[in-house]
Parts: C-alpha cells; sequence; structure tokens
C-alpha cells in the first residue's frame, strides 16, 4: 500500500524533479504560451470578425464560404489541422514564414480560432437592437457607417467575456504545437515538459506544467465568469 | 419651452404616396395608399393594431420600399432607384417608440454622431448645435448621462433633438408616446405640439386622440392597409362617416 503511495509520489510529485523542471518551464515555456496564445488569438480575432460579418452578409456568395469555414474548421479535430497547416504549408512550398516554425502554429491556432471567435462576434453583433440600427440610417448613416459606429463597438463589448473565455481554451490548445517541432528556445509549456519527462524519465514536469496551466486558465475562468454576471446585472439594471 | 433658434431655419417640404402597395410576403399591408402629406402642417395617421401604420411611415423614409406605386418627397420621387438615400433620409427625421438610442454613447453623442459624419462637421460645431437642440427639449446639462441612466421621456426626447439637429425638412413620429409610462407622456406631446407650431412637416401615427384633434392639420384612418376616410380632425372626430371609424372611435374615445 504505502509502496504503491510512494511510486506514484515518485512518478507524478518528484520534488526535485518537479523544482528543476518549473524553472525552465517559467523562463521559457511560459512567456512562449503566452506569446503564442495571443499571437494566434490576434489572427483569431482578426479572422473571426471578418467571417463573423461575412456570415451575416445579404448575398449568398459571401455567406456560403464564410459558413463552410466555420464549419470545417470547426468540425476538424485541432491537431488534424495544425499539422495540416504547420507541417503542410511548407511542404506545400508555400514557406511564406520561411522556416519558423513559430509563425505557423500561431497561423494554424488562429485560423482555427478565427472560426470559433467568428461565432462568438455573430451573436454580439446580432444582439445589437435592429433598432439602433434603424435611427442610424434614418440620420443619414450608410449601412457600412452604421455598421462601424453603432453595431461594432457594442457587438465586440458585449462578447469581450465569451471572446476571454475564447482566450482560455487558446492557451490549452497551444500545447498542440510541440508536434510541429520547435526549436529549444521557442517551446511552449507542453514541448518543454515532455521534452524533460522523457529525459528523466519522471512524469513529474508533465505535473509542474499541469500546475502552470491551472495557474494560467483557473482565475482567468473565474475572472470571465464575474465579468459576465456584472455585465448581465449592469444591462439589467440598466433598462 | 422650444427655443426659437432651434427651431427656425428648415425649409418644409410635403410628402406624396401615390398608389403605393406594399407585401409582406403575399400578405398585402399596404394596399392603394394615395395620400398628400402636406408642407408645414402636422398629419395624423390613426387606425386599429396591423392596419398598416407604421409600415406607410416606413415607407416614407424608404425603411420599407413598397413594391407598388411612387413615394414623391418635395416632389422628388424618392423609389426611383437612382436616388441617393443616405442623402434624402438627412432631410426626413424620424422618431420611433423605442427611441432607439445608440447606447454606447453619451447624450451628447447621441446627438453628434450623425453631424459629424454624415454632415462632416467638426466636433464643436456639432456639439454647439446639440446643446442647442437639446436644450430645446429640455435637457440641458444632461449631457454626458448615458441613455439606460435617463428616464423614457428622457430618452425620448433626446431622440427627437437627436432628429431634429439634422434640420430635417419632415418628421415622422411612430407612436412616439406609447412605451411611455402615462405620467411622462405629457411632456412628450408637449415638445411634438411645440413643433408642429414651429411650422415643420409632421407625419404622426398616434394612439393619443386628443393630440390628434389639437395638433392634426389632417387626420387620416386607415384600417387593413387602406385608407378609409381622411379629413379635418373635427369633421374626422365629429362627423366620422365610414361605420369602421366610428366603431374605432367607439374603442378608443
Ligand atoms: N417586417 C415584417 N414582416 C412581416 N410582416 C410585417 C412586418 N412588419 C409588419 N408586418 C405586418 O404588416 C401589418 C401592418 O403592420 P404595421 O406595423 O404597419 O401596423 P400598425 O398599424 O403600425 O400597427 P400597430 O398599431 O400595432 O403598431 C401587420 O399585419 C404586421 O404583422
Ligand atoms: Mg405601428
Amino acid at each position: 500500500m504505502s509502496i504503491g503511495l510512494e511510486r506514484i509520489q515518485e512518478t507524478f510529485f518528484d520534488p526535485v524533479i518537479l523544482w528543476h523542471s518549473l524553472e525552465t518551464l517559467v523562463v521559457i515555456g511560459l512567456p512562449n504560451t503566452i506569446l503564442l496564445s495571443v499571437l494566434a488569438s490576434l489572427i483569431g480575432m482578426a479572422f473571426g470578425l471578418l467571417i463573423a460579418t461575412g456570415l451575416m452578409a445579404s448575398t449568398v456568395f459571401v455567406r456560403f464560404p464564410c459558413r463552410v469555414y466555420v464549419d470545417i474548421l470547426r468540425g476538424l479535430p485541432h491537431i488534424l489541422t495544425i499539422y495540416l497547416i504547420g507541417q503542410g504549408l511548407p511542404l506545400a512550398g508555400l514557406s511564406i514564414f520561411g522556416r519558423d516554425t513559430y509563425s505557423y502554429a500561431a497561423l494554424a491556432i488562429g485560423l482555427i480560432e478565427g472560426a470559433y471567435m467568428a461565432e462568438i462576434f455573430r451573436a454580439g453583433l446580432q444582439s445589437v437592437e435592429r433598432g439602433q440600427i434603424e435611427a442610424a440610417r434614418t440620420l443619414g448613416m450608410s449601412s457600412a457607417q452604421a455598421f462601424f459606429y453603432i453595431m461594432l463597438p457594442q457587438g465586440v463589448r458585449r462578447v469581450l467575456p465569451p471572446l476571454t473565455g475564447q482566450f482560455i481554451l487558446v492557451i490549452k490548445g497551444t500545447s498542440l504545437v510541440f508536434l510541429l517541432g520547435l526549436t529549444v528556445s521557442q517551446r511552449e509549456i507542453f514541448s518543454i515538459a515532455q521534452d524533460t519527462a522523457i529525459n528523466s524519465a519522471n512524469l513529474s514536469p508533465l505535473t509542474a506544467a499541469g500546475l502552470l496551466y491551472l495557474a494560467l486558465t483557473v482565475p482567468m475562468t473565474y475572472g470571465v465568469n464575474a465579468w459576465e454576471r456584472r455585465m448581465r446585472m449592469g444591462s439589467r439594471s440598466a433598462r | 419651452m422650444m427655443t426659437a433658434q432651434a427651431m427656425t431655419p428648415r425649409k418644409d417640404a410635403g410628402i406624396r404616396f401615390d398608389a403605393v402597395g406594399k407585401f409582406f410576403g403575399t400578405h398585402k399591408v399596404l394596399d392603394g395608399i394615395t395620400l398628400d402629406v402636406p408642407k408645414a402642417m402636422t398629419t395624423c395617421l390613426i387606425g386599429p393594431s396591423g392596419s398598416g401604420k407604421s409600415t406607410l411611415l416606413r415607407c416614407a423614409n424608404l425603411l420599407e420600399r413598397p413594391q407598388e406605386g411612387a413615394i414623391f418627397v418635395d416632389g422628388t420621387e424618392i423609389t426611383d432607384s437612382k436616388v441617393d438615400l443616405d442623402k434624402l433620409r438627412t432631410r426626413i427625421g424620424m422618431v420611433f417608440q423605442h427611441f432607439n438610442l445608440f447606447s454606447h454613447l453619451s447624450v451628447m453623442d447621441n446627438v453628434t454622431l450623425a453631424l459629424r459624419k454624415v454632415h462632416g462637421m467638426k466636433r464643436d460645431e456639432a456639439e454647439a448645435v446639440a446643446f442647442r437642440e437639446l436644450e430645446a427639449v429640455g435637457l440641458k446639462g444632461f449631457e454626458r448621462r448615458r441613455p439606460s441612466a435617463l428616464s423614457g421621456g428622457q430618452q425620448q426626447r433626446v431622440a427627437i433633438a437627436r432628429a431634429l439637429a439634422m434640420k430635417p425638412e419632415v418628421m415622422l413620429f411612430d407612436e412616439a408616446t406609447s412605451a411611455l409610462d402615462p405620467e411622462l407622456v405629457k411632456g412628450i406631446l408637449e415638445v411634438m405640439r411645440d413643433l408642429a407650431r414651429s411650422g415643420i412637416t409632421m407625419l404622426v401615427v398616434t394612439h393619443e386622440m386628443r393630440f390628434a384633434r389639437e395638433v392634426a392639420g389632417q387626420v387620416v384612418f386607415m384600417d387593413q392597409g387602406k385608407i378609409v376616410e381622411q379629413g379635418s380632425p373635427d369633421r374626422m372626430f365629429d362627423a366620422p362617416e365610414s361605420p369602421r371609424l366610428r366603431y374605432f372611435l367607439d374603442q378608443v374615445l
């Protein structure tokens, strides 16, 4: 019994290895994970907003391709998309970022996130009351002006909490880029943990990585929930 | 209540509906509407719910496009596909039942946004106009508030000031007081009455029969997408000819 417990402790919670791996994880892995998440999210937001407006377009020729994009990228396993884009683009001769795996990784995750964020943005934009758009049009604003000055600022504001929630998913999603093979200094949390775990024949580095991910995601999740609650209450008392 | 300065410079236009027909799907909501809305006068549209009053009003600035007939504003056919709609709409102000203020903007920005983005005014120039219009509707000192921090009556005043700031030649009101608490209705009707006296052309959908009687130069009764009867308010209310108008007045008075 106690032998079993000890083995568990040694395998997952070896204090020396834990502590040791945590240093590399925090110094190299954490900044890379955050940088990759932010980059991918920025790409995702830009794409998402573009696709969202496309999803609301009046012509099928715009709406249809956008819908297909969203359905495909949300329907595929992320690991497959990341592999196809991250390995596939350079293989197919489309080396837009040279040999920088990191950029392909950011693009791949960004494209995936674009599909999810498109649906989030669309919901936000469509939640803006049609009456406000009509009011803008009766004042002589073009549909583009009504979109930029009325719909966009309100729609985006309303989806900030779900967008932040999506960012938490991106943080976790970046762990998949290990399969593209990163250079030593580019490794994010999971790659480092995996490498260290193999080298030390012990899983404690993965435990350390897990703790680090939780330290990022759990507070953010609670923050987002509180934020959403406050926005809901605010809008109720406002109306 | 309204200052002369905020109300004066306005060239008035009339609206003419010529055999206007409008379908939603197969449902004919407007059926052969021919109506003159004379310049510098208030025309009140009355009628039961679903009779097509809002739809007719919304055709006047082409928020709804009719499938039949033609509409003229100041002699120009606006149903012509070559008409610049955005430009046309700056000449026609509209006030909605539910105010439709821009909820992310302050009262001041609600009024100045179109002045700046459509008329290309500088901010201080636009704010000077807005200050005047807001004062005219009794909202001096509310410039920095958000719409959500205003009562319904105050929100509707902002909406009126926002429309008037564009210096429209025609004002459309769609049940501007229907969403208001009873005690706030009077104030808005007063603003509308003052505006009518300023000599602008108004087309007003309303359930306020007293207002129609006092302010309107012409009352138009609609039922089932058609104009059933029209005339001066005294004639319409004191000597209704059609049974349908008589029945309607019995219900509402
Ligand atoms: N966008 C729309 N799509 C389909 N039908 C519509 C639409 N707007 C209005 N209608 C229908 O057209 C008819 C006339 O509507 P309208 O809003 O013009 O009536 P109204 O006289 O303003 O009524 P109320 O006094 O209730 O406001 C109604 O039967 C309504 O259901
Ligand atoms: Mg109506």
